[in-house]
């Protein structure tokens, strides 16, 4: 892959712009169901904004387009904000946005595979998404296809074995077109990611197991696009990881304020004052 | 820890010797389960696995660092750019797995029964059974095929995998049912958990029934007889096959249905067999006798109405011993003697 030679990328709308069309779509998605992972898909929607118009090789009109780069959703439950990102991409149709989390909704709470064009794999349980990378990336190779294959994981996949299992297993079989991205927004259920298990200075770990390891402010547009750029760009022989620290609701501010949870708490009449503040912050 | 346990760990222990005064041993882990009186092939689903991997480039063989002990090192060794050694790492080695089948690939991933089905399951189940991804997961020692205890000894993977929807379940017997099962595996649009008799594996169903094929999804009568049905999967076909011989010496004519798929399982043979009147229905499988073969046919009987006198030959629902395998047989109820006994003592 040589970055920026997306179909996606030609478009004049801004990052800025995809990201705050992300962010919207999110809010409008809580609104519905009155709940959902939104300081997630408000801390994740910049690097979302770089993945999808920027980096990733996709058909809007083809989601199963044997070229396009594998972009692998480990968290289940940060599936509102990737619907946002594919509706943004017009994977899937806009009209739909109502349904979230409807009966008989092609996007159910958590992301499964078998629901959503566009969903590669199922998630939810966490710390499965970095091994079904690796076997695609080993897919790809024997395949010659030249795709690269994204695992978008959280901070809190950082404890379960099974991860580190497949960092391993990245280095020992060289994948090169591997890129594994980590929001880190230092949450998970129970309180802080960093006072359970990932204590340590994560870029430190991946590195030394062989990773081509950056680590940048998940919220600066132009410092995750160079992150993505440098690891898809490197000559590195093995796999890449770009660790993102990013705020949970970010961009809106009421919200970044409220004490932070692995659930943000919106009120009923919050989703509208939530979009109306946003609306302030339009970008062009 | 419990006061009966603690007490017998402080017991101090003698040589206990066999009936002939030989010393009985441990078996080892890679113990073949050749029994007397059967010719063996040696690694058969290595072999098999190989020669259709001649005839489908799609097929990929993985390991967590038991090829060796899983018969796949000789796919492995001749095809080794389609190998991948995976580590002792049971869990990337069935998402790896999945996420080459979501690439179109057909993967044979090997490991022991009981690091799949208890190390694993969660990979299994939702990378690649929730899918419904052509994995074919493929596992040595199976039930109580090694003195080793219950660290290796799998004696509920039958009941783990059974519970897991869209999953192909398949305990075969000898080398005959090995060699029959992969090419239809390989052909499965689905992922399928096999049981592995794996080194000398000997050669039974052909025996009785030369004209035996393995058939997915299907139940085989492999002898009749009028006054027993057993229902009988993986090798405890074998046993029954053997009871059944001795049982004929006492004018007990023992006929034995062999199942080696136990999901889906093939309600249908079991049913009319089932209801052939007149014979008591005794299942035998070498596994507990929770949630395995014995319970299937006992819902499938219930369900339907068919209640012929019914009993099970299974493991007990309980941690297991370590100790010689024929040892354990002999105390858990599989040896051939303790099946014949079991049978006499029920008519």
């Amino acid at each position: 892959m040589t970055a920026i030679r997306r179909q996606s990328a030609a478009s004049n709308v801004s990052l800025e712009r995809r990201a705050w069309n992300i962010r919207r779509k999110a809010l409008l998605m809580g609104e519905v169901q009155g709940q959902g992972y939104i300081g997630q898909a408000l801390g994740v929607a910049d690097v979302l904004a770089a993945a999808f118009f920027h980096v990733l090789e996709y058909r809007a009109e083809d989601p199963e387009w044997e070229g396009r780069d594998r972009f692998l959703l480990s968290i289940g439950h940060y599936a509102i904000a990737l619907y946002a990102a594919l509706m943004e991409a017009g994977i899937l149709p806009e009209d739909e946005l109502e349904t979230y989390g409807m009966d008989d909704s092609r996007m159910p709470m958590s992301g499964m595979a078998s629901y959503t064009p566009g969903m590669e794999i199922t998630g939810g349980s966490l710390g499965h998404g970095l091994g079904i990378a690796v076997g695609m990336a080993l897919g790809l190779k024997r395949k010659n296809n030249p795709a690269f294959v994204f695992n978008l994981m959280s901070d809190g996949e950082l404890g379960e074995g099974s991860t580190w299992e497949a960092v391993m297993s990245g280095v020992q079989y060289k994948l090169d077109n591997l890129v594994c991205l980590v929001d880190f927004n230092d949450q998970q259920a129970d309180g802080k990611t960093t006072a359970a298990l990932a204590r340590g200075r994560e870029e430190d770990k991946w590195a030394a197991f062989g990773w081509h390891t950056q680590r940048v402010d998940g919220n600066d547009l132009k410092a995750v696009v160079a992150a993505f750029e440098a690891a898809c760009k490197s000559d590195h022989p093995g796999p890449r990881v770009i660790i993102f620290d990013t705020t949970m609701c970010k961009g809106i501010k009421f919200l970044e304020e409220r004490e932070i949870t692995h659930f943000v708490r919106v009120e009923a009449d919050e989703w509208a004052k939530a979009l109306t503040v946003l609306e302030e912050e339009k970008p062009q | 820890m419990t006061l009966a346990s603690m007490k017998r760990k402080y017991e101090p222990r003698k040589v206990q010797l066999g009936p002939d005064g030989e010393r009985v041993a441990t078996s080892a882990m890679i113990a073949s389960l050749a029994a007397e009186g059967y010719d063996t092939v040696a690694a058969p689903f290595g072999h098999a696995l190989l020669e259709m991997a001649k005839k489908d480039e799609k097929i990929v063989g993985l390991s967590a660092d038991l090829s060796k002990y899983t018969d796949l090192y000789v796919f492995a060794q001749a095809m080794p750019d389609r190998f991948y050694q995976m580590g002792m790492a049971e869990q990337v080695l069935m998402s790896a797995a999945a996420g080459l089948a979501r690439e179109g690939f057909n993967p044979f991933a090997t490991t022991y029964a009981v690091f799949a089905s208890r190390r694993a399951y969660d990979f299994i189940a939702m990378a690649i059974a929730e899918e419904k991804l052509p994995v074919k997961i493929c596992c040595a020692l199976p039930g109580l095929t090694t003195g080793y205890g219950p660290s290796h000894q799998a004696t509920e993977d039958l009941a783990i995998f059974r519970g897991l929807p869209n999953m192909t379940v398949i305990d075969p017997c000898d080398a005959d049912d090995i060699m029959g099962m992969v090419p239809q595996i390989a052909a499965h649009d689905g992922p399928v958990y096999t049981r592995l008799p794996r080194g000398k594996v000997p050669s039974v169903l052909r025996q009785y029934k030369p004209d035996y094929q393995f058939q997915l999804g299907k139940a085989q009568i492999i002898k009749d007889g009028k006054d027993v049905l057993v229902v009988s999967t993986g090798f405890m076909t074998m046993r029954a096959l053997d009871a059944a011989k001795k049982l004929a010496d006492d004018n007990v004519d023992v006929a034995v249905l062999h199942v080696p798929t136990i999901k889906p399982l093939d309600t249908e043979t079991i049913l009319a067999e089932a209801r052939k009147g007149g014979r008591l229905v005794v299942t035998a499988e070498n596994h507990t006798v929770v949630g395995g073969l014995g319970e299937a046919v006992a819902r499938t009987l219930l369900t339907e109405g068919v209640t012929p006198g019914f009993k099970m030959i299974g493991l007990p629902d309980e941690f297991l011993e370590a100790g010689a395998l024929p040892t354990l047989h002999d105390m858990y109820g599989l040896s051939v003697e303790k099946v014949v006994q079991s049978i006499k003592g029920w008519l």
